[in-house]
């Protein structure tokens, strides 16, 4: 089985490889997946005024989840919340051009975006509001 | 150094240049039918398939009138207990077999219970990988006709024991099936000491050719019967028909003669670069864990589990190394390996596991390398690992709930 040059690429070169501190303010954490299905996805976005500044990823997975969700990185940053719920897995799988066997990967990204974005959402409802 | 390196001898083998030179007169010049008995083209192929036939035996401690050529240990499999199965039919129907077999077997055994004609018991393993001989005493029932254990296992190189569960086959007088594809040529193989009534094997384990294969079937103390799967020519004293492949036989032969020649040599510098790749990788990195026996293995094996990583991007990380893992992020089930899992290792830890198996032609400048690259991608890949980073911050990771896909 061959790799797309995508794949290699972010998984070669990581984007925005890394964590925030989670109660950080306006980070918002999304965790996906399970060991023992071999992969578990980490994404992490840093919002102010509505906007996506900066995003961050840990994953546990193959080539191609960690390419999913370093490429997600990538489009969620400069994205306002609203633009960030429009990406789907099927984006992904274009872009990387995943085989069948890998659109489980892509998936997992797209339910680590709206994880992230969850909890954004629920912490930003009890935290001060001068963050918005 | 060439790169890439190959590393996955337990898939298959390069074959030896000396094989490849006894092989060479036997597609152009001495082309001949091995089953023509009228002619000098006929006897210098039945000569050459003779000689082979002598070294094959000579290399697991029978006769050559015991060599029963077939495409390869999938089929020898296959025709072992499903010959079996059909010539013994009136004498019972149960077989027995263990949970970390070649799915030639299992899927044989399966296809066998599939069709109603047999019942099988899968015996459990240790956490090593070894079959416990008193597990097949009390296994077998008076309806038992067929144990089959494998000789050494193909993913983690653990050696069963087979000479006990061979005494206990022929105390009880049920035949004693061994495939023993990863063992012959690698380990001293002796078919009477061992008690093995049919044993599998293929040439390209062994630095041989790919295509050819053999079922060894004993002739006498008992004199075992099987029912030809295959009908035509009745080749092989009727148990294989078709035109033996003469060069792949030659081959064969030539490789298995090497074996017996170098086994010492071989098995002593195998071991040494294993023990080295194993003591320095699992030196340098922390909750790396040996899969298998730690001593009673195949020489050329190692199989080592790397926490918090998962096996296909490892082996995407080492792209110049050619190696394995049991990883399941390929197969359509997410289901790793069967054989790690019948050890007890955590499904985590079966998808973080890689296969190293080292061969006759591996160096110890590409063993250096290998030992490099693994400590760089698992420590790389740790990095970007959130459950690395999750056990580091003290989280026990059993105790999180996952969200499950």
């Amino acid at each position: 089985m061959a790799y797309s040059d995508k794949v290699v690429d972010h998984f070669n070169n990581p984007r925005n490889m890394g964590s925030f501190k989670k109660d950080e303010e306006g980070v918002g954490t999304g965790m996906v997946g399970a060991p023992e299905c071999g992969d578990v996805m980490k994404l992490q976005i840093k919002v102010q005024n509505d906007t996506i500044v900066d995003a961050k990823f840990k994953t546990f997975g193959c080539g191609s989840a960690i390419a999913s969700s370093s490429l997600a990185t990538e489009w969620l940053k400069g994205k306002t919340i609203e633009e960030a719920q429009k990406i789907k897995n099927t984006d992904i799988v274009q872009e990387l051009n995943l085989p069948p066997v890998k659109i489980h990967c892509s998936v997992l990204a797209e339910d680590a975006i709206k994880a992230a974005l969850a909890d954004y959402q629920k912490k930003s409802d009890t935290e001060p509001v001068d963050t918005k | 150094m060439k790169l890439p390196i190959f590393l996955d001898n337990h898939s298959t083998t390069p074959m030896d240049p000396r094989v490849l030179e006894a092989m060479l007169p036997y597609f152009v010049e001495k082309f001949g039918n091995a089953a023509s008995r009228n002619h000098a083209f006929g006897w210098a192929a039945e000569e050459a398939v003779d000689q082979a036939r002598k070294q094959i035996a000579k290399l697991i401690k029978a006769d050559s009138k015991e060599i029963v050529f077939t495409s390869g240990a999938t089929e020898s499999d296959n025709l072992a207990l499903k010959g079996v199965v059909e010539m013994y039919k009136e004498k019972g129907t149960h077989i027995i077999t263990s949970s970390t077999e070649h799915r030639a077997v299992l899927d044989t055994a399966k296809s066998l219970e599939a069709k109603g004609l047999a019942t099988v018991t899968y015996l459990p393993v240790d956490k090593d990988g070894m079959v416990n001989p008193q597990d097949v005493e009390k296994a077998i029932t008076d309806k038992t006709i067929l144990i089959s254990v494998m000789l050494a296992n193909n993913e983690i190189g653990t050696i069963n024991p087979i000479a006990e569960i061979g005494k206990i086959a022929k105390a009880k007088g049920v035949l004693f099936h061994c495939d023993a594809t990863q063992g012959v040529g690698k380990i001293p193989v002796d078919v009477q000491a061992m008690g093995i009534d049919l044993m599998s094997f293929s040439a390209h384990k062994i630095y041989g050719p790919k295509g050819v294969g053999a079922l060894y079937v004993r002739k006498r103390n008992p004199r075992v019967r099987i029912v030809a799967q295959m009908d035509g020519g009745g080749h092989e004293r009727g148990m294989r028909s078709g035109t033996l492949p003469v060069p792949l036989i030659v081959g064969f032969g030539k490789a298995c003669e090497l074996c017996a020649q170098e086994m010492t040599a071989e098995t002593a510098r195998l071991t040494k670069m294993r023990d080295r790749l194993q003591t320095d990788i699992m030196a340098a990195l922390e909750e790396s864990y040996l899969n298998g026996h730690p001593t009673n293995r195949l020489p050329g094996n190692l199989n080592i589990s790397f926490a918090y990583v998962e096996g296909e991007s490892l082996l995407m990380g080492m792209k110049d190394i050619a190696l394995s893992s049991g990883s399941a992020c390929t197969s359509a089930t997410l289901e790793p390996s069967y054989v790690l899992r019948a050890l007890g290792v955590g499904t985590e830890l079966a998808h973080s596991s890689i296969r190293f198996g080292l061969g006759r032609f591996n160096t110890d400048e590409e063993i250096d390398y290998t030992i490099k690259k693994v400590i760089e991608i698992v420590t790389k890949l740790r990095e970007m690992s959130p459950l690395y980073e999750m056990a580091k911050e003290g989280v026990d990771l059993k105790s999180v709930q996952w969200a499950a896909h």
